[in-house]
């Protein structure tokens, strides 16, 4: 029951993008096609599972032990960055329909900010293994909620009547914050 | 302090091992060449190839799922390079180039504002375009936006206009446009293309059976680009020439300006333009695709097999035309007179078409000097039988053996002799089609002094063009209407005269004609010492039930029974086209038939099966003719100078002139640029001296 509810709040009350406001790189470049922000969102679901585990275990039977708990960003920083090389390496060779579905997302996601929050918050809510894996899993897809709805939102605006000033990245940004504002509305739900 | 190092550093090092071996490990060996081909390729990254990005493209190039000339932005060049790169030999590379199939623009949408959108798309989603039109371009410019390569800005009526030096024909317009309207094209794919319903189509181009695009090449006309015109036409019809010529013009009958005052003169304009290249003396070049190998005979050197020829060589096939004839045209050459179609005119046309490469043999026959076996065995993969109507339907009535009495097309057919048809002073014609005029009038520039025209239905009924008619008036050729030959009289073997019936039109047939019925005991005797029949012509299919064995399945009416979708007989590979498939008809039928024939051909050849023609439009569009057109005041017609008729008369000289430049220009100004739907009006000033003048006239009548 307490998964499940952990579940529910990483999706839509603590939305990774909207109510923590991480991963807005990718929310802003690939969210101009419903298609191409479907391939980021399960490339990130994949990623961000994966990432959180390693980093996990390194934290709990590497850092703690050793007392280094102040160094975990730059750890985990080097652990996403090499996993990513790793992944991708790997499903060349074995999986080509995979390698060719993420394609060039696996490489961006390198630096997406959104995986390294999942990580680090992973580690601040003192999760154990099982809820850590629900959370990360939650937390990648509420992104992949997240930017779906903003694309969609954004082939409609591509083609509607947007002042000058405004087009492209303004007006999205004003969109996304008020995306943001009706995801507030989740909070009534879990306490 | 030094933990952290220590941690840090192993666990980089233990990444960067793991990497390493991973590397090893999982290496997958990527094809070197990929990385070449893609210094090759441009890298605009447009998509227009359908992969995602160039590098995808290199890759599939690399491995053979992606032709060479896949990518639209390098164009020929980079296609050349990557193919010889990956030793692919010979590129089939086409120009593609975009363009829009609305006509109307801002004048068809005029009635509808888009109140803020600024894109067609979104019109779209909420008002689904203008209603009246289901075709015309929303105006707003979304493939101004989608173009990548700037080559798309908005014309001032309200249509996109394409630069064609910077477009590549990526289609990244087509897939931004909601109407539909902007198409990617390729030459081959304008003679492969036939009329569809969902098309914009002025009410002259659902008429003629050859579809050209006639507001197009008069609106070239009217801007003075005689090439574009005539290439215009030429995709369509590569007999401007002729057709300038004898055309009777269906489509004029369907010229929405007839409801104003007159039709345009649409063939003046053709032939115009026709002529301004042959008084230029250079060809214009004409677009052929590269070799694809196939072979294909065509029996008959007629419109129909000149025009299979034409656009089978364009479509990048071998071709040879086997002609029984010393010479080629066929019913042009030797069924039209001198005076319509001059034959030095004819020639240079032909040679026109032979000039592309193709070959030809004359005077043999199919089944006697050459047959199917041998063409089999000389590697023609098809052949099309195209050999027209030559068999003349007979009179079987007292005296038809005497001398004196001759068949239409043998009698025209001996201008191309040794020597002139004997006509004597006082001539018979029999029958009411163009063979008979030709036959009349001809007569009479041999020197005959009474020439008449026997018919056994009423001038209404002729199935002649209706110019042929009045040029025979014109001559003071005699008509006798509603008269049926009954018996030819003669003295000593010779003919003296025709004994001939009234007739009354009695009941409609099923075709819509009425009926002729003999008024009994109404003979009368016509004097005459010459009679001409041209009472009709069916195919000649000697060939057919001879030793070659082909026996093909014939129609009731003589003519080779083949499937009317595609032109394709009982044997795969033999095909039919022209007047031995509907029986006579315009020679503008003949040639729409030849290129139908080549598309048919062309897939058969190349993949194996015929696809349909999707949506094909065979009637006129509902809709498209209106009842008045608001805006347009009436301008005369041009009329072509023909020669006085004491010029026509001992000699051949061609009847009609053709109109000269201004008065083309003028002409060409009276078309409405029509769209299915849709017309130009005039221009306001002319539309208030047009109301002036309808005021003045009504207060001169009060």
């Amino acid at each position: 029951m307490d998964l499940i509810l952990l579940a529910i709040s990483a999706i839509f009350v603590n939305n990774i993008l909207l109510a923590q406001y991480l991963g807005n790189c990718p929310f802003m470049g690939v969210s101009k096609k419903l298609s191409t922000s479907l391939g980021m969102g399960v490339a990130v679901i994949f990623v961000a599972t994966l990432a959180s585990i390693f980093t996990w275990l390194v934290y709990y039977y590497i850092l703690v032990p050793l007392e280094l708990k102040y160094i975990q960003t730059l750890i985990f920083i080097l652990i996403i960055a090499s996993l990513v090389q790793f992944v991708e390496i790997f499903l060349k060779r074995f999986s080509k329909g995979l390698y060719n579905a993420l394609g060039i997302y696996l490489p961006l996601i390198t630096t997406n900010c959104a995986v390294m929050g999942i990580a680090l918050l992973n580690i601040k809510h003192e999760f154990g293994f099982w809820e850590m894996v629900v959370f990360s899993i939650s937390s990648a897809a509420g992104f992949t909620l997240a930017i779906l709805l903003f694309a969609s939102i954004r082939e409609r605006l591509f083609i509607s009547h947007v002042p000058q000033f405004m087009r492209g990245s303004a007006i999205a940004l004003v969109t996304a914050g008020i995306m943001s504002l009706s995801f507030m509305g989740f909070c009534g739900m879990v306490n | 302090m030094l933990t952290p190092i220590l941690v840090m550093s192993g666990i980089g090092t233990i990444a960067a091992i793991g990497l390493g071996i991973a590397g090893k490990i999982f290496y997958v060996d990527e094809d070197p060449r990929i990385k070449h081909v893609l210094d090759l390729l441009p890298g605009a990254n447009c998509g227009g190839c359908g992969f995602a990005g160039c590098s995808a493209c290199a890759e599939a190039l690399v491995e053979g799922s992606a032709p060479a000339s896949i990518c639209v932005v390098g164009g020929a060049e980079t296609a050349g390079e990557i193919a010889g790169y990956l030793g692919l030999g010979d590129v089939n590379i086409e120009p593609q180039m975009a363009t829009p199939d609305c006509k109307g623009g801002s004048r068809a949408i005029k009635k509808y504002t888009y109140s803020g959108f600024d894109d067609c798309r979104a019109a779209m989603q909420y008002y689904r375009g203008p209603i009246e039109c289901d075709h015309g371009c929303i105006g707003l410019g979304t493939c101004v936006k989608a173009c990548k390569f700037g080559a798309i800005e908005m014309g001032h009526e309200g249509l996109p206009v394409f630069d064609p030096d910077r477009c590549v024909g990526c289609g990244e317009c087509v897939r931004a446009c909601p109407k539909g309207i902007i198409s990617v094209i390729s030459e081959k794919t304008k003679i492969l293309h036939w009329n569809q319903y969902t098309e914009c189509l002025a009410p002259c181009r659902q008429k003629c059976p050859a579809q050209i695009n006639i507001p197009k090449y008069i609106k070239f006309i009217r801007e003075g680009k005689y090439t574009e015109a005539l290439l215009t036409i030429k995709e369509r019809n590569p007999l401007p020439l002729v057709c300038g010529r004898v055309c009777p013009e269906p489509c004029a009958l369907a010229c929405r300006r007839s409801i104003e005052d007159e039709p345009v003169a649409i063939n003046y304009l053709k032939r115009f333009v026709a002529d301004w290249e042959m008084e230029q003396g250079t060809r214009l070049p004409i677009p052929i695709s590269p070799s694809t190998g196939y072979r294909v005979a065509i029996v008959g050197g007629g419109p129909a097999g000149l025009t299979a020829a034409y656009f089978l060589r364009r479509l990048g096939h071998e071709v040879e035309i086997f002609e029984l004839k010393p010479k080629l045209g066929g019913m042009l050459r030797y069924g039209i007179p001198e005076y319509r179609l001059p034959k030095k005119i004819l020639d240079w046309e032909i040679q026109g078409i032979l000039d592309l490469g193709v070959k030809v043999t004359t005077t043999v026959e199919f089944g006697k000097d050459f047959t199917l076996e041998l063409l089999k065995a000389e590697g023609f993969q098809s052949v099309i039988l195209a050999v027209g109507a030559w068999s003349e339907h007979q009179l079987k009535i007292e005296g038809d053996h005497l001398e004196g009495v001759y068949s239409g097309i043998n009698f025209l057919e001996q201008f191309h002799g040794d020597s002139l048809p004997p006509v004597g002073k006082r001539v018979v014609v029999i029958g009411g089609g163009n063979t008979a005029m030709d036959a009349a009038r001809s007569s009479l520039r041999l020197g005959s002094e009474k020439v008449t025209i026997v018919y056994r239905r009423s001038r209404d009924e002729m199935p002649a063009n209706p110019a042929e008619i009045v040029a025979a008036e014109e001559e003071n050729i005699e008509f006798a209407f509603l008269s049926a030959p009954n018996r030819i009289l003669g003295d000593s073997g010779k003919v003296t005269s025709l004994e001939v019936l009234a007739m009354k039109l009695g009941e409609s047939d099923k075709d819509g004609r009425r009926r002729p019925v003999v008024i009994e005991g109404s003979e009368r005797i016509i004097e005459c010492d010459t009679i001409i029949q041209a009472i009709g012509q069916f195919p000649d299919l000697k060939f057919n039930h001879g030793p070659m064995k082909l026996e093909l399945p014939e129609t009731r009416w003589h003519t080779i029974d083949a499937e009317e979708t595609t032109l394709q007989t009982d044997i795969p590979d033999i095909f039919t086209a022209g007047d031995c498939f509907t029986g006579p008809g315009l020679a503008v039928e003949a040639i729409a038939a030849g290129r139908y024939v080549a598309r048919s051909v062309h897939y058969h050849m190349t993949e194996g099966e015929i696809p349909p023609i999707y949506d094909q439009q065979k009637d006129f569009i509902y809709g498209s003719l209106h009842e008045s057109i608001l805006g347009v005041h009436s301008t005369p017609k041009i009329h072509e100078s023909v020669i006085c008729l004491e010029d026509r008369l001992g000699t051949f000289l061609e009847v009609e002139g053709t109109i000269n430049e201004q008065d083309a220009l003028n002409e060409s100004k009276r078309c409405l640029d029509c769209g299915v739907y849709c017309y130009s009006e005039d221009p306001p000033e002319l539309q208030q001296v047009s109301q002036v003048g309808i005021a003045e006239i009504k207060v001169s009548q009060n």
